[in-house]
């Protein structure tokens, strides 16, 4: 049965490193699916004007080309191309409850995430996304230096 | 840039200073020239029902429909408050709607646009005139209203316009067009084109002239007189700087402020009730004995029910349209779940926010009670004798200043942010009637946006009698053909409650959180 690994990336160089440990892994396990997985973080509770609203829609679709183009499919491109299987995946809403969401919906067996690319005032009051997703994953998370 | 405004400023308010008997004789030439072109408008719009004491038309018909509605949805507002609460939790919502346009969101935009100086100004002009018993009709008002707010924005998203880059627009123009087009009416695009020309009317009245105006009052009261189109101007510079600039970053920090301002003004009404606990026993028995026998108020039971039912429409809107542009760009499946969760906002809006400044106010003893016969004292005016002569917002103010020394400051930053924040929102509704009308374009939209903001100087230039006149009969116009359409629509609305009832019973609709 194919192992299933969700890859969260945030764009950053340390996303990066999260693949590099995935690409090992799957070539380590042999078969293998690596989930390369965006988060575009989004709260249904946050505050929007009038125009925002309007134009929601719209600037959703873009957000996920965006996130498409510019990170998530070159990652894939370039996971394909060493050999290693491997999806992309975008999605909105809360970064550590989506990675998870993520998984539980594919039955996926591990996830990794890079150490958090976040600081200072904001990590102190609500945690780091990485820490909250430790805290909460249904599966066993590895977190890369 | 910001040196240059601050010198601009300083210097304007200097010149000011020096000219202030030209400055303070403009703004009475402003005043008469405005009262004189809107006041066949108004006596029109406040035109007493035959064989009444003063009970203009317009009111009866909102508080008639809100009635219907109510009935007819078989007291929808009370048997679906729980669901809708439900709905703005995001039980129901998919997952994979994530990113989009959240009930909760819509909600809280919607909010942003009706809470504001209604609720602090208004009910002050209401308690000030119908005494505390306006209060009761008020929460009446309210009440019955969640069925009108139901129904209108339940047609909003059911009859938007999805675009093709994927913006939406909608609103009572699009569903009194496309809704009578589908049942087979005549009429339905000349209702929405009146609905149209009212809207516009009625952001450059309740959603812009009667805010900048008591802003402008609360501005006075804070830091002393001054003439009132130095702040229009300012107002207007910064909303032409939002509307008109596109900086969206100040109308973003205002929608984040604005929520935090409404939790302290409820924060702090309520710390003052819970400080004279001893006396809500009291003032409930005011609100309760002023609504049947008015307390000595002009107009006596009747001044105050007229009071009431007139500034609960003007605060929430309910019936009036606007909300159901406000609520159209939700994502759902189910129109009828946006009409469920929008019926939570007159209950936020009148009957806990209105309620809040009116018990503060009766409590606070601003308002002259005559020892003798423990009835309301009522000035030349017909209205009610307070402590300083305040009235609108300057009472509100009072009334909490009485309790909290120094919050006459927080509400005036709160007050400017309201109004701000009301300007931006209105300054879309009519937009949106003015582009149905005149067709989208950048240069029709300057055209309107260059109006609104010229009206900001003008609304804060002129007394709060034919500012609040005009208000509200430009907001309460509105309701004309908003309400006739309706009626007529009101059973679509039904086939959808029906089906979305049957099958949220039967299980078929789930939520998705547990």
């Amino acid at each position: 049965m194919t192992v299933k690994i969700v890859v969260g990336i945030d764009g950053h160089e340390t996303g990066s490193r999260a693949i590099d440990y995935g690409k090992r892994m799957a070539g380590l396990i042999g078969d293998c699916e690596l989930l390369v997985a965006y988060i575009i973080e989004w709260s249904p509770y946050s505050f929007q004007t009038q125009e925002e609203n309007a134009e929601r829609h719209k600037r959703r679709e873009e957000e996920i080309a965006t996130a498409k183009e510019r990170i998530i499919d070159p990652a894939v491109k370039a996971l394909v191309d060493a050999g290693v299987k491997a999806r992309g995946i975008v999605r909105h809403g809360n970064v550590a409850d989506a990675l998870d969401a993520i998984c539980v919906e594919e039955k996926g067996d591990q996830i990794i995430v890079s150490r958090s690319s976040q600081g200072g005032i904001a990590k102190r009051i609500f945690g780091s996304s990485t820490a909250n997703l430790v805290m909460g994953a249904s599966v066993p998370v590895t977190v890369v230096g | 840039m910001k040196n240059i405004l601050k010198t601009g400023l300083i210097a304007g308010a200097f010149s000011a200073v020096s000219t202030t008997a030209l400055a303070e004789s403009l703004d009475a030439q402003v005043n008469a020239i405005f009262a004189s072109i809107t006041s066949p408008f108004v006596n029109f719009m406040f035109a007493p029902v035959p064989f009444t004491d003063n009970f203009p038309w317009i009111v009866m018909w909102l508080v008639v429909a809100a009635a219907v509605f109510t009935l007819y949805f078989g007291f929808v507002q009370f048997r679906f408050f729980k669901h809708a609460i439900s709905l703005v939790k995001g039980d129901y919502s998919d997952p994979n709607d994530a990113g989009e346009v959240s009930h909760f969101q819509a909600l809280a935009t919607a909010l942003s646009g009706t809470v504001g100086l209604g609720n602090i100004a208004g009910v002050a002009v209401a308690v000030g005139i119908g005494g505390p018993g306006a209060t009761f009709w008020m929460i009446m008002a309210g009440l019955m209203g969640m069925a009108a707010k139901f129904t209108e924005c339940t047609l909003g998203v059911k009859y938007r316009n999805e675009y093709d880059d994927g913006t939406v627009s909608g609103g009572p123009m699009y569903y009194l067009s496309k809704g009578f087009k589908e049942l087979g009416l005549p009429g339905g695009k000349f209702l929405a084109i009146l609905f149209s020309i009212f809207c516009i009317l009625g952001a450059l009245g309740g959603g812009n002239m009667f805010q900048a105006n008591q802003a402008h009052a609360q501005i006075v009261g804070v830091v002393g007189d001054f003439p009132g189109w130095i702040t229009g101007l300012v107002f207007a510079i910064i909303v032409f700087i939002v509307i008109v600039g596109g900086v969206k970053s100040i109308a973003r920090v205002t929608e984040k402020v604005v929520p935090f301002m409404g939790v302290m003004y409820v924060g702090a009404a309520l710390i003052i009730l819970a400080v004279n606990y001893d006396q809500i026993t009291w003032a409930f028995g005011q609100i309760f004995g002023g609504a049947f026998t008015g307390l000595g108020v002009a107009g006596g039971f009747v001044g105050a029910l007229i009071q009431g039912f007139k500034r609960a429409a003007f605060s929430n809107e309910a019936g009036i349209g606007s909300a159901a542009i406000a609520h159209s760009a939700v994502k759902t499946k189910e129109p009828i779940t946006e009409g469920f969760v929008s019926l939570l906002e007159p209950f936020i809006d009148t009957v806990v926010i209105c309620t809040m400044t009116a018990l503060v106010i009766t409590i606070s003893g601003q308002l002259m009670v005559d020892p003798e016969t423990g009835l309301y004292m009522v000035n030349e005016a017909g209205k009610i004798a307070t402590i300083g002569n305040t009235s609108g917002v300057s009472l509100t103010s009072a009334a909490f200043g009485s309790a909290i020394s120094w919050f006459p400051f927080i509400l005036a930053i709160a007050v400017v942010l309201f109004a701000f924040s009301t300007m931006i929102s209105w300054s879309y509704y009519g937009l949106k009637a003015w582009t149905y009308l005149f067709g989208e374009g950048k240069r029709t939209e300057l055209v309107f946006k260059a109006i609104f903001c010229l009206f900001i100087i003008v609304g804060a230039s002129a007394s709060l009698g034919p500012v609040i006149d005009f208000s509200d009969a430009a907001l309460f116009a509105m309701a004309i053909p908003n309400v006739i359409g309706l009626y007529f629509l009101m059973k679509v609305v039904k086939a959808e409650f029906n089906s979305y009832v049957s099958r949220l019973e039967s299980g078929e609709i789930k939520k998705f959180k547990a």
